[in-house]
């Protein structure tokens, strides 16, 4: 078995001696560089550039404003297409735009022959704008649009709206006895934070425009920057080398579509596009910041009776992926807890804010923080209830087929992870423990709990195709347009084709770079479905090449083909599993026949139409030191259901991983910008609070394994989920240990500092 | 590549005055971690700097006849809290300087540029004010020394002419004899950050290690520039160590400073951090020194 | 500007080479040198991707000038492995520990854990998370790194009993 062995990278040692090659390590030292200048007001539009001095200084190749572009508004989602206009992605950026809609908005871009003459051209472009009031608030975007919207196409600013309703809201609440909770509970802007930061370059060759650059989608890419151009998508070709992290972002079309622009701007010749750390946080995309108002009817039984949501969600200054994570986020508030009667609302708006799009668990970790908390609350108030009681009985459960979307809970472990995490943290004694605490420091537990769907059926298209190769002496070339963004998909495909065509993992081959020129399609790396809809994919073709295979063998050995099987890297006699011949012995004669040469290959789509769900927890024992406002971390535990592990090492990677995204967005991350002109304030490493080693706790992890009927493997969703719980369960331990319910986050000091005041422990 | 207008090398302190009256616009650059982000990001792009880094005789520590700690301004943070002197004698400036940044930046740093850049959240900055420390000030007119507490003039303003350099920086015997500090930052993070406040205690106690004969209170960040709480400090000198007297003096800090409101933090914050972070700062030197409360 | 010609060791090289008074180490290292383990993230000394160590000690190389590397001896990732290829004792415990994830701060983190390791007396984990707390890492939350320098340290540590 390969499968669920711990096994190291594909990718390690060649990460960890300096060989791999990321996109800026593949540069040709004859690259122009190309500079962005970004807008300094928020709103309005550019009326004129002044281009005389810029253009005077040494160096500077041709400089390129918004209106030279050409007049087409594209998307740059990382969104399957869809062939229905209906369901197309919002398409409303330029490569650069006149219409400036927020600070930081790409307005020209210069092209030099090195960095300083670049910068130094940019600084002196002197630009004339119309200023419009900007609009921050998503809220206030809404209810008071203005007179100037900020995309014409939608002028009251909102991008969608949508609503659903299960079973009758209006009636629920009727039922005598109910007690009503009520919340309002926010969660902040961050950003993924990817050490590598958006950085591409591009050239042209043979007539086609090459992008080589760090990306999630490399397919995606390739079909935005034809739209882009408006150019065929064969005249594209995008190169995805080693990625230093993506987290959602590099899910959309960063740095591609005006960096294939500009080398076309100087006859094809190579042009890097690098962004700083301080475009990367305010020119790229970021996690949604979304506002929530809660109202539930509970029983005194701890039961739902019906619960209501209305969320805003702020998209920022473009659609990018828009209303899908805020869409995501109150279908999570339905199945969580489909027990009742359940209404929901979604905005989701644009305002003058940096644009938001992908960041691991796409809207999750937004509704995971509010319901959550807002759980936390209702215990409070129930007489028989706690933490656990309540959610075990309002839980989803197996066989759960939720209504809106039709994704079936086809296995769950939760309840098991649940007690699991419970005896890990030691959960009752803990409660029992930090009962009437008095003092300046107080410790306090709490948890959190999720559900996550696998992949994007059937909300979106979902399909993978995948290429198997076999060499002279049985090893097998893998190629999947699936990417490796540093979550370990490179090696766990690598475990399933060694699994399913019965072969050592040392002769898969995995090839983890993805050129759109040879790759086989997928739509890339997001929603955590690369193991689940690929790793079907890659099933599929190893049973496919099984069967080449074994076909060839059987002419070779000249032997009935039902007879034969691969197995342990030989052909043997199936059921005696006698071994006729090695595989290398087959590969050789397959290669170099004279008289049946058979280049042996398969290539297979597994287009998927199947969903489910994983599960998980986070436990925390925290302490609070009131006076000082500081939050310590004594331990904390992520508990997973995440079907069968494909591999226990790269799995607790991402738990680990999730774990301090988790942490860094329940404590300290935010972005901040100037409110009067909307300028990002902590663009940089020092001042936005991405956590260090010494700030994070060793993070424990545990999984239970229900086998998933519809995974390939058993397995589903891992990848993002463990960000999910852990800030909730933050929040309800300062709950616990203070007795004060925090309803945003991050939980900073200042923000202690206020809830303490106001509450009194602070005088 | 750093957009420098023109970048003068000396190879001797000497050479180096010379240079500087020569071009007192010009930047002195020592560590980097300061000017080489601020020419990055434009707000010093095509300066004019003086490269004293290689120079080792503005380096290291050392105890002079007079029992004068001199500590030369380009030594790094790093090897100001490995050094045996200071772990000795001034284990609190040790300490203060060992919450600056990462490893990579103690290790380039320099106590120096530190306090020439005259930034209130300057680590190094309160736990000197605390030991009245003197600073060694060159030009191709000679040395003038000049008490620490007279060098901030402003945020991000001290008191070197266009034609001097730092040359050493000196904390007295007086000054660290018996006495024991203590420095608490408070930041965000752990590492990797700014002070949003930084609070530098020492004692001196009473033989009989009852009373507080000497008390001394610095602070970064709670105003413009680092500086001492004169009244904080009055109240506690000669006065007997309780509970009730190291809230008073806490309380008595809040009168002399001027903490300000910015996004990273709010005034009503810092002073609840002024407050507490004297308290504790108080009680572990006072304990250092062998007291109790 | 006049470029200057410095003397520098290099991964156990004692190499001659000219560079502009302006450029960064990291980038005398990356673009003359093709050393691209050091790698760019953020320019000005916060995210220790470009770590490197130079006589004994970790700096982040975007902000050390390439003339002050003049007579020092510099060793970035590649000039870890042996002649053949075998890993040190560190790079095999990322490996082996799942330290590794993008991979886009291994060689700064591993540059920086460099100078922790033949530290003969016992640091505590929390003391070992001090010092590589000047290398930002977002895959992993640190907790697999800290495993496999404690890793390696306890190796050397017997290596080094063993052979008194």
């Amino acid at each position: 078995m390969v499968v669920g062995k711990k096994i190291n990278r594909v990718d390690a040692v060649t990460k960890a001696d300096g060989t791999a090659k990321y996109t800026e390590d593949l540069l040709d030292d004859k690259c122009l560089v190309a500079k962005v200048l970004h807008s300094t007001i928020a709103n309005g539009k550019v009326l004129s550039f002044d281009l005389e001095e810029a253009k005077k200084v040494p160096g500077v190749v041709k400089i390129i404003t918004s209106f030279d572009v050409p007049d087409i508004q594209y998307p740059t989602a990382g969104h399957p297409w869809s062939t229905e206009k209906a369901h197309q992605d919002v398409c409303d950026r330029k490569l650069l735009n006149t219409r400036v809609r927020f600070y930081g908005d790409e307005i020209a871009a210069v092209i030099a022959d090195d960095e300083i003459a670049a910068d130094h051209a940019r600084d002196l472009i002197k630009v004339e704008y119309e200023e419009y009031p900007a609009i921050f608030d998503m809220e206030e975007s809404v209810n008071n649009p203005g007179d100037v919207p900020i995309h014409e196409e939608k002028p009251n600013n909102v991008i969608v709206k949508s609503n659903y309703e299960v079973l009758d809201y209006d009636e629920a609440v009727k039922e005598p006895g109910l007690i009503k909770v009520t919340g309002v509970y926010e969660t902040q802007k961050v950003q993924q934070c990817h050490i590598e930061n958006a950085s591409s370059f591009a050239y042209k060759e043979a007539g086609k425009v090459v992008v080589v650059s760090a990306t999630q989608i490399p397919h995606i890419v390739r079909r935005v920057c034809s739209q882009a151009l408006g150019c065929d998508m064969g005249k594209v070709r995008i190169i995805k080398p080693y990625l230093g992290g993506g987290f959602g972002n590099r899910q959309d079309a960063l740095t591609e579509p005006l960096n294939a622009f500009l080398t076309l701007q100087v006859g094809g010749r190579p042009v890097k596009l690098m962004y700083t750390r301080e475009e990367t946080f305010f020119g790229t995309r970021s996690r949604h910041a979304m506002k929530f108002y809660i109202t539930s009817y509970v029983r005194p039984n701890g039961t739902f009776a019906a619960r209501e949501i209305v969320a805003y969600s702020d998209n920022g200054a473009y659609g990018s992926h828009a209303h899908a994570l805020v869409a995501n986020a109150v279908n999570a508030f339905r199945m969580m807890y489909p027990v009742g009667a359940i209404k929901g609302v979604a905005y989701t708006v644009y305002t003058n804010n940096p644009t938001a799009g992908a960041m691991r668990a796409y809207g999750i970790p937004q509704i995971g923080f509010a319901l959550e908390a807002h759980v936390d609350d209702i215990i409070a108030k129930l007489p028989n209830d706690d933490a656990i009681s309540f959610r075990k009985k309002n839980m989803m459960q197996l066989g759960y087929v939720d209504p809106g979307t039709t994704i079936t809970c086809h296995s769950t472990g939760l309840s098991e992870c649940i007690d699991k995490g419970r005896e890990a943290i030691g959960w009752d004694e803990k409660i029992e423990k930090y009962k009437n605490q008095t003092g300046d420091v107080r410790h306090g537990v709490g948890m959190g709990i999720f559900c996550y769907k696998t992949g994007v059926y059937p909300i979106a298209l979902e399909t993978s195709a995948c290429r198997m190769i076999l060499n002279q002496d049985g090893s097998i070339q893998l190629q999947v347009g699936a990417t490796e963004i540093g979550q370990g998909a490179d090696t766990v495909f690598s475990q399933m084709a060694a699994e399913t065509l019965s072969i050592p993992f040392e002769n898969v081959h995995i090839l983890s770079q993805q050129d759109t020129d040879v790759t086989p399609y997928d739509t890339g790396a997001y929603g955590s479905r690369q193991t689940y809809v690929t790793g079907m994919a890659v099933r599929k073709t190893a049973e496919s090449l099984k069967n080449k295979i074994c076909d060839y063998a059987a002419w070779m050995l000249n032997k009935d083909r039902i007879d034969l099987d691969l197995v342990d890297n030989h052909i043997v006699r199936v059921g005696t599993n006698d071994v006729l011949i090695s595989l290398k012995e087959v590969a050789m004669e397959a290669c170099y026949s004279r008289t049946n040469s058979n280049h042996i290959a398969a290539e297979e789509t597994h287009h998927c139409s199947d969903n489910t769900y994983s599960f998980g927890v986070c436990f925390a024992d925290i302490e609070v030191d009131i006076p000082l406002c500081q939050i310590k971390v004594n331990r904390i535990i992520n508990v997973h259901d995440s079907g069968t592990i494909i591999n226990p090492q790269t799995a607790e990677g991402q738990v680990h991983g999730g774990m301090s995204m988790g942490l860094g967005y329940g404590l300290l991350e935010k972005m901040l910008f100037d409110p009067k002109t909307g300028r990002m304030l902590n663009s940089n490493l020092l001042d936005y609070k991405l956590m260090t080693a010494i700030d994070t706790p060793d993070l424990e992890v545990a999984f239970v394994e229900p086998k998933d009927p519809s995974g390939p493997y058993g397995n589903k969703s891992l990848g993002e989920p463990p960000v999910i719980p852990v800030a909730p369960a933050l929040r309800n331990a300062v709950y616990n240990a203070t007795g004060v319910a925090i309803d945003s986050i991050p939980l900073n000091p200042e923000k202690l500092f206020q809830e303490f005041t106001d509450a009194g422990l602070i005088k | 590549m750093y957009d420098f207008n023109n970048i003068y090398q000396p190879k001797t302190i000497e050479e180096a005055l010379k240079m500087k009256s020569e071009h007192p616009e010009a930047l002195i650059l020592a560590g980097g971690s300061d000017i080489l982000i601020q020419v990055r990001d434009g707000k010093l792009a095509g300066c004019d700097v003086i490269n004293i880094q290689p120079l080792n005789e503005l380096r290291g520590i050392c105890v002079e006849d007079n029992g004068s700690i001199l500590i030369r301004p380009l030594t790094s943070f790093s090897h100001i809290t490995k050094n045996p002197i200071i772990e000795k004698f001034l284990p609190a400036l040790g300490f203060a300087v060992d919450q600056i940044g990462g490893p990579q930046i103690r290790n380039i740093g320099t106590i120096g540029g530190n306090i020439c850049n005259g930034v209130t959240s300057a680590d190094s900055a309160s736990t000197l004010k605390a030991y009245d420390a003197v600073l060694e000030i060159a030009s191709v007119d000679g040395i003038r020394l000049l008490p620490y507490a007279d060098f901030s003039k402003g945020p991000g303003k001290v008191d070197l002419k266009g034609n001097e350099i730092l040359t050493g920086i000196r904390v007295p015997k007086e000054s660290y004899e018996n006495t024991y500090g203590e420095y608490m930052k408070y930041s965000v993070r752990r590492a990797m950050d700014i002070a949003t406040l930084g609070c530098s205690v020492n004692v001196r106690l009473t033989d009989d290690k009852k009373s507080i004969d000497r008390v001394r209170i610095a602070y970064g960040v709670a105003g413009p520039t680092p500086m001492r709480v004169p009244t904080a400090e009055k109240l506690g000198n000669g006065k007997v160590i309780t509970e009730q007297l190291i809230t008073d003096i806490a309380e008595a800090a809040l009168t002399d400073v001027k903490p300000r409101t910015s996004w990273r933090a709010s005034k009503e914050f810092r002073m609840q951090l002024i407050k507490e972070l004297c308290k504790r700062s108080l009680r572990t030197s006072i304990k250092k020194a062998g007291g109790t409360i | 500007m006049a470029k200057q010609l410095i003397t520098v060791t290099i991964n156990n090289k004692l190499t001659e080479l000219y560079v502009d008074p302006r450029e960064s180490l990291a980038d005398m290292l990356r673009n003359d040198l093709k050393l691209t383990s050091v790698k760019h993230g953020c320019d000005v000394g916060e995210c220790g991707a470009c770590t490197v160590v130079i006589d004994g000690e970790n700096f982040d190389s975007c902000i050390y000038l390439a003339i002050w590397a003049d007579g020092k001896s510099i060793t970035t990732v590649e000039g870890l492995a042996s002649l053949e290829g075998e890993l040190a004792d560190i790079q095999q415990a990322f490996v082996d520990d799942g330290a590794i994830q993008c991979g886009f701060c291994t060689p700064g983190f591993i540059m920086s854990t460099l100078p922790l390791l033949n530290v003969e007396e016992d640091l505590s984990r929390e003391e070992i998370k001090k010092q590589v707390s000047g290398n930002f890492c977002r895959c992993t939350g640190y907790t697999n790194i800290i495993n496999a320098i404690e890793h390696t340290r306890e190796k050397i540590k017997n290596d080094r009993d063993s052979d008194k």
